[in-house]
């Protein structure tokens, strides 16, 4: 068992919780991810791993509470305990097993969307940590949809708000605020991106075009997360890789997001299909904070 | 007077009703069936039928037992052979093994040994008879990494020589392929695996879930920070495999290990569990093993009209003769010498066909059977929505990968001694289908046993 030691509501449901898992602490990598499965009836869920403390044996996790099993997950308070988390998962980041002095010259930008901009605070934090500075873009609907702002304030060298309703920060989408720092002169070697697909496809698209190396982690369905469903195939340069074992962060301009994209809504239900259908069409490719609960 | 030549039938759910629900297909002997099926038994001077077990179980003599109705003494001599009696029973590929070598069988139906054997260890199970004999504790840890079925027999083996054995598994559930591969149809979960786990704990064994090996923690690490003092590698074969062929990522195209895992260790099908599951109206279910059987018989369960989709022909198929059978019983198509080209996709990305070609035999190929070649301008288009690739399996090589100087194949298979189960580390063992890549439950078990015995050798230098 799993024990909630800390849960907290980032916005509306937008949830916090800080787990009891040592093993998991001890190895997590940034750019690694877990599965949680809350009951004997509950799904398997993979969430990006936000935080970890190898010396407190916790880890921290945010998800946003859309379908069955994220709103079950949401309704579980501190105290009580998950049946089972497992991980870490997947590969960290690749400048986790790069040289420091030369990423020391390198300058990243990570771009983060809705629910993605948690797990991009342990890249950045292991960026800082090790003395590597780091750009960072936060984009959300609004204000008061923000999440982390605060901690990502201590470890990023610069970071940038876009709100899509101008109520904080730069008035529009993360790809308009990163082209404008782009043609304000900021140079960046690397972006990382880790968002709702659809903004990580833009944001790609983008980069494409000014020749900037992107790193995209990827949410694919999975049932167990070690290779061996097959669920979270994805094409990347023609060819099809698991996002468990070999992702989940992919060269972004390698990767078939729409098939990806495609892809992730398997199992939705006509009624989550819908809601997916109408955001993206009133948002066009906007940013939305993801409806996708999970990674 | 009996027909000695004649097999004493076996009671099965009705293929009408049983294609409705998830329940055990065959009800096994009852004992007055056992008895007289058991007295059918020649108790050959020279039993082939042990030779072809590949654990080697002392079959005349528990058959003996159960016709003279000393069923205790026949779960006995069982025992001292293979650990997982109740699962053997129902899943071994008998025709192949023991019972294609029963000398009745030249002239008439063989012995149902795998019957008997099921016989034996539900009624040993039903009256809660266990042999568990441990002998002095030893002091020594040996870890085992993963909890199928050569993870089980050798942390049982260990266990009873006096061990202190921790099991690490991946998923939230011990059994591996016992309990997210094979349908509960099959094998029942709750009363079968559960009551195998349960033995293993009563020896004393810890099972540790949700312990991924190579992520979690890695085998130095077990070996170094936590004080193991051995290493079994029982990890299986678990990457699913596909065709390569145009259309295989379309939304509908399941492989066979993601269909089943849903249903088996997610129950899938049964409405108190969240699990999703997509079973469309009209599947294919590719390939002619155990697990495609398994994945058809579920989807057809599931309310799909299914089509097994094989490349050669039934002399050929590998599926244990039974599955076979039940799978026509209840109604599953089977396209043999057809082979899938490509699959078709709706607009929106969704399977709406798989386009296949007719295959003949020519000539044996390296595997000794009949090599099967396309027939030209023979394509067609099969309608169906979802597409299920039961195309086998190998061994995830996350572990070679982060263990040093672990030596692996080609086929990522880990190097192990035939008879010891020895790796190319010290101290570190491995079997099952980490090693052979997808094969059986029973070959698994004779691995998990042969490098017990070696890890204990090893230890007692």
């Amino acid at each position: 068992m799993y024990r909630i030691l800390e849960k907290k509501v980032l916005a509306p449901d937008i949830y916090f919780m800080k787990l009891s898992a040592p093993r998991i602490a001890r190895s997590a990598k940034p750019g690694q991810f877990l599965i949680v499965k809350a009951d004997e009836e509950g799904e398997r869920i993979p969430l990006t791993i936000c935080d970890y403390n190898s010396k407190e044996g916790t880890v921290a996790i945010v998800f946003q509470a859309v379908g069955s099993s994220t709103n079950e997950m949401a309704s579980y308070e501190e105290g009580e305990s998950f049946s089972d988390v497992v991980g870490p998962l997947g590969n960290p980041s690749e400048f986790v097993g790069e040289d420091i002095d030369e990423l020391k010259s390198q300058k990243f930008m990570f771009v983060a969307g809705g629910v993605g901009t948690a797990p991009i605070y342990p890249q950045v934090k292991w960026l800082h940590e090790h003395g590597i500075n780091a750009d960072v873009i936060i984009g959300t609907r609004t204000k008061k949809l923000l999440l982390f702002e605060n901690e990502m304030r201590s470890v990023a060298r610069n970071l940038y708000i876009a709100t899509d309703d101008g109520s904080y920060g730069f008035n529009g989408l993360v790809t308009g605020l990163l082209e404008d720092l782009i043609k304000k002169g900021h140079h960046y070697d690397k972006v990382i991106t880790i968002g709702p697909m659809i903004m990580m496809k833009f944001v790609s698209k983008l980069t494409k075009k000014y020749g900037i190396k992107t790193i995209a982690s990827l949410n694919s369905i999975m049932v167990d997360g070690t290779g061996m469903c097959g669920a979270c195939r994805v094409t990347v340069g023609n060819v099809t890789k698991f996002t468990c074992i070999d992702g989940p962060e992919f060269d972004a301009h390698l990767i078939d997001f729409d098939e990806a994209m495609r892809r992730q809504t398997m199992y939705k239900t006509e009624e989550g299909k819908k809601k997916i259908e109408d955001e993206e069409r009133r948002e066009g490719h906007k940013c939305r904070i993801g409806l996708d609960g999970d990674r | 007077m009996m027909d000695r030549m004649k097999r004493t039938p076996v009671r099965e759910q009705d293929p009408k009703e049983r294609i409705k629900n998830f329940n055990e297909v065959s009800f096994g002997y009852n004992e007055e069936e056992a008895v007289k099926e058991a007295s059918r038994c020649l108790n050959c001077k020279k039993p082939m039928c042990v030779t072809n077990c590949p654990v080697s179980i002392s079959i005349p003599k528990f058959i003996h037992c159960v016709k003279n109705r000393d069923f205790k003494e026949a779960a006995r001599i069982i025992a001292e052979s293979s650990a997982l009696p109740a699962v053997c029973g129902r899943v071994c590929p008998q025709e192949t093994q023991c019972e294609g070598k029963c000398v009745l069988g030249i002239k008439g139906e063989p012995i149902a040994i795998g019957k008997l054997e099921r016989f034996v260890a539900d009624w040993s199970r039903e009256h809660d008879i266990s042999f568990t004999d441990i002998k002095e504790k030893k002091n020594k840890k040996v870890a085992v990494i993963g909890s199928g079925p050569s993870g089980l027999t050798c942390a049982g083996d260990l266990a009873k020589m006096g061990y202190d054995v921790t099991i690490f598994e991946a998923l939230h559930k011990a059994g591996g392929v016992l309990v997210y591969g094979i349908p509960e149809f099959r094998l029942p979960k709750d009363t079968v695996v559960k009551h195998e786990i349960n033995n293993l704990k009563k020896l004393g064994v810890h099972i540790e879930t949700d312990v991924l090996i190579g992520r979690t923690i890695t085998v130095d690490q077990l070996l170094n920070e936590e004080g193991f003092d051995a290493v079994f590698i029982g990890s299986g074969a678990g990457l699913p495999k596909f065709m390569g062929i145009p259309g295989e990522n379309l939304n509908g195209v399941f492989s066979a290990n993601e269909f089943l895992t849903r249903s088996n260790l997610m129950k899938a099908y049964r409405e108190d569990y969240s699990t999703p599951i997509k079973a469309g109206k009209i599947t294919a279910v590719v390939g002619g093993g155990n697990v495609a059987m398994d994945a058809a018989r579920t989807a057809l369960r599931l309310g799909s009209t299914v089509h097994i989709v094989y490349r050669r022909s039934f002399e050929e198929i590998p599926a244990r003769a039974e599955e076979v059978q039940h799978a026509k019983d209840e109604g599953v198509i089977f396209d043999i010498l057809t082979n899938p080209v490509e699959i078709i996709g709706d607009e929106k990305g969704w399977v709406k066909g798989i386009k296949c070609v007719r295959m003949k035999l020519g000539e044996p190929d390296e595997s000794g059977r009949k090599r099967p070649v396309k027939i030209e301008g023979s394509e067609f288009i099969m309608d169906v929505d979802t597409v299920i690739m039961a195309l086998g399996t190998s061994p995830n090589p996350l572990i070679a990968s982060t263990t040093k100087g672990l030596e692996t194949n080609k086929r990522n298979c880990i190097v192990a001694e035939e008879e010891t189960g020895l790796t190319s580390r010290n101290g570190i063992y491995a079997g099952g289908d980490a090693v052979t890549g997808s094969a059986t439950v029973i070959l698994a078990m004779g691995a998990g046993k042969k490098a017990a015995k070696a890890i204990d050798e090893y230890l007692s230098k």
